[in-house]
């Protein structure tokens, strides 16, 4: 077994302290470790975007990254996208949108499509669909995802 | 009712709060399983010990065959699938032996300490040596109606072929998982990942050998099911449940992946050959079909499936003359399942094929010869099975979807770009979906509820039927609601559970909402003639010298309880409840529904077997790169009937999601096994289902209106298989584009699934016969 290494991070903007195996997954730290198991296992190879969180900003498939690396990094996952009991805009909009069916893909699905309204407050549709061509879901044939972040109120997107 | 409200759990969905099996919080016990498979497509079991990997670190159970304590047999409907591989294995991914340890990481190491020896034997790997070795599954099946010989013999033109469609991987997102944890005694609760949880509840308690009283099954929800965890969602519960009995623990299995995609069943793959007599205005006349399944190594539902593509390898159409002749072929490959359509798309790809040569060959476009041949209102309107097509919306779909979608403009649009451009070719195409409503089985047409409601006025609705993102537990707590009058936050939709509602149906056919709806609604009708009687009295009680408010005088509407003609006597719906419960009446009942107007003769191949049809139509334009074999899907139009929508929302998702996992099966989704019968496209790098960069440019869905179905509850209609079918539209859309290549004077060859390497080699053999023939145009 190799030796444990303690890692500071930022996770849902809460400092932790943790002691983690240089080979775990962030995905099983995050879920097996730490409980936050709206983070979802679909194919732990990195093809299915269903593992996606942000790290500093940018959308990656946690199952593709080392608990370690990590360290001094600010990460969010779909627990930290609403502010309390206050959704965000794109929670809202998937929502009016019926854009979640069986809902396994629904995190990830956010999580990418944070990242892209981040960057680019007006995307097209193509945009859109380029930025979450890494989310695979196999219920709602992608429309209503599309829709629903093309149209979460610009106003309301910064948090 | 009939208003877009979001998916009862999306509002969990959208923060991560929605549970599933593995997201289940653990107890300091829990054990993690682990399934060990054969390596080997067919092999005898010559000798294996389990000492070592007993001992290895972690580990608290190994199992094989012989610690099953009941019976080792899995099979849904013919016992010839072992829960544990006992003298041999027929196929790669089948399940030896169990490991029960702490972790993942000591199941696997202890796995590589599993000493075990195999012969292996020659195996059956494709359709063609299966049909040669003459492996049948069971005997050949047969439906035929008029005498299809002297049609054919005496049809202006005939034209046969055949045509191979592929198998297809489910792809839910949440792979195959289970749950199971011990209690008193035999007692054993199982969540599971299950479309059919009474048949899990069967098996579990088989394997184990107990009773059914002593094994709970639940299932709160499915991260996508389409039919690959009708009857396969059984196994991991199973071999859960070994696990959990032989140590005491709880044991959770989750395949990986790779695993589930390498140990589970798929789509059949088929083999159809197919003869057609048709006159020169495209009227078929007569039409042989000869449909060719691969099982797999065991039954499973094949031939459920298998009768499924029997009764709609007709599709829309009307053929005077019709003889099909269905064989299932056992192979040694993971036993293929029910997936969306349940053999319907395989058989109505060959069908589609058949109009298709027969346009191509007369010349005519193949929507011209679709409208032609669609079943008639009045004539021309009983299938093959003799079910008479009723409310039957063909005609008026086609005439609305060819405005709407333009087609006609659009034709002549592709006409003038194919004729411009050498390498760039479009393609167009209109195909239908005709789809039977109601189980095949007929005995499986009946569904049960259990409404409990609360003293604090709130409704608690068991069904049947599972949630697997179709949207069934919306819909059922909007009927729930509407029925008792009250707001759809007073509601809430139980996990589907083996005690509360029993001897259950899988959610699978389309019937989920149809079935279990109508369940609930007796249901709560009970439930509303106890309280309309109570508050009658109570009202009566309040006013005595006032007009007396019998019990069918009482409305439930908006939260309130009143008199109908003297609305001045009211009592809200919360406020009411606790006086039903001083007058001690019941607030729980069940319901219970079948299916009335079914009936069918297997032996005959006669009958009415379905409630009722669903329709819908798919108009598709591709564009294809004749130098690469690379397809866009430029525009879909869908006009789908989903009679009065119980909730649009919901049903257009569904319809989008349909179609595009059609056009996956039809394009990108491709399953290859190797020679020794290991299956390639075993992960999602290799095996395609689509993205968001694969739907259409332009996507436009669109439900029928005015389309009030009378055989379902308040005249809607199911959505959930039929739109898979519409998927063959952008099929047929490719093959027009291919076949412009030769300026639609020769047959292309094709297949199903149409991957660029299928349409690049079609376009090479027809640059190639161009060049042979230059001067005379040939028919295939």
């Amino acid at each position: 077994m190799m030796k444990s290494i303690v890692i500071t991070t930022t996770i849902n903007k809460r400092k932790h302290e943790l002691e983690v195996h240089p080979n775990t997954t962030l995905l099983d730290l995050l879920r097996d470790e730490l409980g936050l198991t709206g983070t979802k296992r679909g194919c732990e190879a990195g093809e299915c975007g269903a593992c996606t969180i942000l790290m500093n900003g940018q959308a990656v498939n946690s199952c593709l990254v080392l608990a370690p690396q990590i360290d001094g990094q600010e990460i969010l996952t779909i627990e930290g996208l609403a502010d309390g009991d206050k959704l965000h805009p794109l929670q809202e909009s998937f929502l009016d949108h019926d854009a979640v069916h069986c809902g396994f893909c629904t995190p990830g699905m956010l999580m990418s499509a944070k990242s892209l309204l981040d960057r680019n407050a007006s995307p097209t549709e193509l945009e859109v669909r380029t930025a979450i061509s890494g989310n695979l879901c196999r219920c709602t044939g992608y429309q209503q995802i599309v829709d629903a972040v093309l149209e979460t109120e610009p106003v309301k997107r910064e948090t | 009712m009939h208003q877009q409200i979001p998916h009862e759990s999306a509002a969990l969905h959208v923060t991560g709060e929605a549970l599933y099996i593995d997201d289940l919080p653990s107890s300091p016990s829990l054990l993690i399983g682990r399934v060990v498979y054969s390596p080997y497509a067919h092999a005898r079991i010559v000798s294996y010990d389990l000492t070592k990997a007993r001992e290895a670190p972690g580990v608290v159970a190994v199992l094989s065959a012989k610690d099953i304590p009941g019976h080792n047999q899995m099979g849904p409907v013919v016992k010839d699938e072992p829960c544990l591989a006992a003298e041999g294995v027929t196929f790669i991914g089948q399940a030896v032996f169990l490991i029960a340890a702490r972790t993942d990481a000591q199941c696997r190491a202890a796995e590589k300490l599993i000493d075990v020896k195999y012969v292996p034997l020659e195996a059956i790997l494709t359709l063609e040596e299966a049909i040669a070795a003459n492996n049948l599954l069971g005997p050949p099946r047969r439906m035929q109606r008029g005498d299809v010989e002297v049609a054919l013999g005496s049809a202006p033109h005939v034209l046969k072929g055949e045509l191979r469609t592929g198998a297809a991987e489910h792809w839910y997102l949440e792979t195959q998982a289970a749950l199971c944890v011990p209690g008193e005694g035999p007692e054993m609760t199982v969540y599971s990942s299950s479309q059919n949880p009474s048949e899990t509840q069967k098996l579990v308690a088989e394997v184990l050998g107990v009773k059914k009283k002593d094994v709970v099954v639940e299932v709160r929800r499915i991260g996508g099911g389409f039919g690959g965890k009708e009857t396969q969602g059984n196994h991991v519960a199973c071999w859960s449940a070994l696990l959990c009995r032989a140590t005491g623990c709880p044991v959770k299995i989750r395949l990986f992946r790779d695993e589930d995609m390498i140990m589970t069943g798929k789509r059949h793959r088929f083999l159809t050959r197919y003869e057609v007599g048709f006159d020169d205005q495209g009227k078929l006349l007569g039409v042989k079909f000869e449909l060719n399944s691969d099982a797999g190594a065991a039954t499973d539902l094949s031939f459920a499936i298998m009768e499924r593509a029997m009764f709609h390898c007709d599709n829309a159409y009307y053929v005077p003359a019709i003889d099909v002749t269905a064989r299932v072929w056992r192979t040694n490959l993971p036993s293929n399942t029910a997936f969306r359509g349940f053999g319907g798309p395989q058989a109505m790809a060959a069908m589609e094929t058949v109009i298709d040569r027969v346009a191509r060959y007369l010349h005519k476009d193949a929507a011209e010869i679709r409208q032609a041949n669609f079943y008639g209102l009045e004539q021309d309107n009983v299938t093959h099975y003799g079910q008479v097509v009723e409310n039957n919306r063909l005609h008026t779909i086609f005439d609305q979807l060819m405005k709407s979608s333009e087609y006609a403009a659009r034709r002549k649009a592709v006409q003038e770009f194919n004729a411009a451009n050498e390498f760039w070719k479009k393609g167009l195409a209109l195909t239908p979906v005709k789809f039977g409503i109601s189980f095949t089985t007929s005995h499986l047409n009946q569904a049960g509820a259990l409404v409990n409601i609360y003293s604090d006025g709130t409704v608690l609705v068991n069904h049947g039927g599972t949630e697997m993102g179709q949207g069934l537990h919306t819909k059922i707590q909007q009927i729930a609601a509407t029925e008792l009058g009250i707001s759809i936050d007073r509601v809430r939709v139980n996990a589907t559970n083996t005690s509360k509602v029993p001897n259950t149906s899988p959610t699978a056919a389309s019937t989920g909402t149809d079935m279990n709806g109508m369940a609930v609604k007796h249901a709560v009708e009970t439930l509303k003639d106890r309280i309309a009687e109570c508050v009658a009295a109570l009202f009566n009680e309040r006013d005595p010298s006032a007009v007396h408010t019998a019990k069918g005088d009482c409305c439930f509407e908006s939260d309130v309880i009143f008199d109908s003609r003297h609305p001045e006597r009211r009592i809200g719906f919360a406020e009411a409840i606790p006086q039903v419960i001083v007058r001690r009446v019941s607030l729980s009942a069940t319901g219970f529904y079948r299916t009335p107007g079914i009936g069918w003769d297997k032996t005959k191949g006669v009958g009415t077997p379905f409630r009722y049809y669903a329709f819908g139509m798919a108009v598709s334009e591709v564009l294809v790169d004749t130098l690469t074999g690379a397809m866009t899907l430029l525009r879909t139009d869908i006009l789908h009937d989903a009679g009065d929508s119980i909730n649009p929302g919901i049903d257009t998702g569904q319809i989008e999601g349909g179609y595009i996992q059609g056009l996956g099966w039809c394009t990108t989704e491709e399953i290859k096994w190797d020679s020794a019968g290991n299956l390639m496209t075993h992960s999602p790098d290799t095996y395609k289902i689509p993205t968001a960069k694969d739907i259409p440019i332009d996507f436009r869905v669109t439900l029928l209106e005015q389309a009030t179905n009378p055989n379902a509850i308040y005249g809607s209609k199911t959505v959930a298989e039929p739109p898979f079918m519409l998927g063959l539209s952008t099929w047929m859309a490719i093959k027009d584009a291919i076949s412009a290549v030769a300026n639609h004077t020769v047959e292309p060859e094709y297949a199903l699934p149409a991957t660029n390497e299928v349409i690049l080699l079609s376009i090479e053999k027809l640059r190639n016969m161009m060049k042979v023939n230059a001067s005379e145009p040939v028919h295939a």
